[in-house]
């Protein structure tokens, strides 16, 4: 159940996603190894032009690869199908960029 | 399994579109007996109404092919010592087309599919024009190559699980005909082959698990059409003309 663009941008999103999921292991590692609290994590990140691009884009970039891979699975695997198939896609990208761009907004506004 | 003396059970699968169940045969072993003299032998000696298709029998027609122990094969060039199971052999037809009567099926959908997926020759001259010449060690001309030979059995399209969960998947067949007209420069319709190929049951919906790769009796390799044809198709979506 995928176009040339669905294959695209499953594509792109993937590769844009690559080195932002080790950056983010890397945070993940430094953060816990050093031992910040969420306070001083908060500190580092609010007010980041640069944490805001970066997990913007993870969170664009996940949305976007999460929905047009379920929606495979869906059709493929349940059958779904329509319009039921076209509001899971929209619905899962929808929610997941709302509540990834809404966390991102929480750690990096000033 | 080399008794030439022997009788070996097999099962059958007989009835009418859905409907059917398979029946038990009792069938001499023979050497060197294939798939096809196993099916032929229970149609002229055991049970004359057994519908099946055949007709070249040296593996060039691309009619005979079934599910011989649940994998698609071509029965004519299958050796029963090769694929019996501890002596089990199962015969069935071909999976992903609607059965016809006992072990033939339905090709309609199989051969529509090509259709869809313009695997037609568009000619880009007329009678009246000189036969363009093709240097037969062009990049285009090997590659072309690679995508000839298929002889339109079915065996991919009945080993593909993309084509059992998606009904509007063209196929390996299809596509990898679409690919070997992509590369032939008499052709007219590149272009449109290639929207044909985009499409919700086009080339970008192949998984890619290779079993068109494992079973193709011709031993073809449709994964590599379909990769050609989704690297071409991203080239043209993204306006960069032709590799």
């Amino acid at each position: 159940m995928l176009d040339v663009r669905l294959y695209l941008l499953q594509r792109i999103s993937a590769l844009v996603m690559v080195p932002l999921v080790l950056g983010h292991i890397a945070v993940m590692i430094y953060a816990v190894q050093g031992g910040l609290s969420a306070a001083e994590i908060l500190g580092r990140t609010s007010g980041s032009v640069f944490w805001a691009l970066f997990y913007g884009l993870f969170v664009v970039a996940v949305s976007l690869h999460a929905a047009i891979g379920l929606r495979v699975i869906a059709y493929e695997t349940l059958g779904l199908a329509g319009g039921g198939l076209r509001a899971l896609t929209w619905g899962v990208g929808g929610i997941l960029l709302a509540m990834g761009l809404y966390a991102v907004f929480a750690v990096v506004a000033a | 399994m080399n008794d030439s003396t022997g009788q070996m059970t097999v099962q059958v699968w007989r009835g009418r579109g859905d409907d059917g169940d398979f029946a038990s045969y009792e069938v001499p072993r023979r050497d060197s007996q294939t798939v096809l003299d196993v099916v032929s032998w229970v149609q002229q000696y055991a049970d004359p109404s057994l519908s099946y298709r055949f007709a070249c029998r040296v593996g060039m027609c691309g009619s005979c092919a079934m599910m011989v122990n649940g994998r698609p094969r071509w029965t004519c060039r299958t050796h029963v010592d090769k694929v019996a199971e501890n002596g089990r052999l199962e015969i069935a037809p071909l999976r992903n087309l609607p059965v016809v009567k006992d072990l033939v099926v339905d090709m309609a959908p199989f051969f529509d599919k090509w259709i869809e997926a313009e695997g037609v020759f568009h000619p880009s001259a007329t009678r009246e024009d000189e036969i363009p010449r093709i240097d037969p060690e062009s990049e285009l001309r090997l590659t072309a190559d690679q995508a000839t030979e298929c002889i339109n059995c079915a065996v991919c399209y009945a080993a593909c699980d993309v084509v059992s969960s998606n009904p509007d998947y063209l196929g390996p067949a299809a596509l990898n005909r679409a690919w070997s007209l992509v590369n032939d420069e008499k052709d007219g319709a590149r272009a449109a082959r290639l929207d044909a190929v985009s499409g919700p049951g086009g080339c970008h919906n192949c998984h890619s698990h290779q079993s068109c790769v494992e079973y193709c009796p011709s031993e073809l390799v449709p994964t590599a059409s379909i990769a050609g044809l989704k690297r071409e198709t991203t080239r043209r979506l993204l306006g960069l003309g032709r590799r």
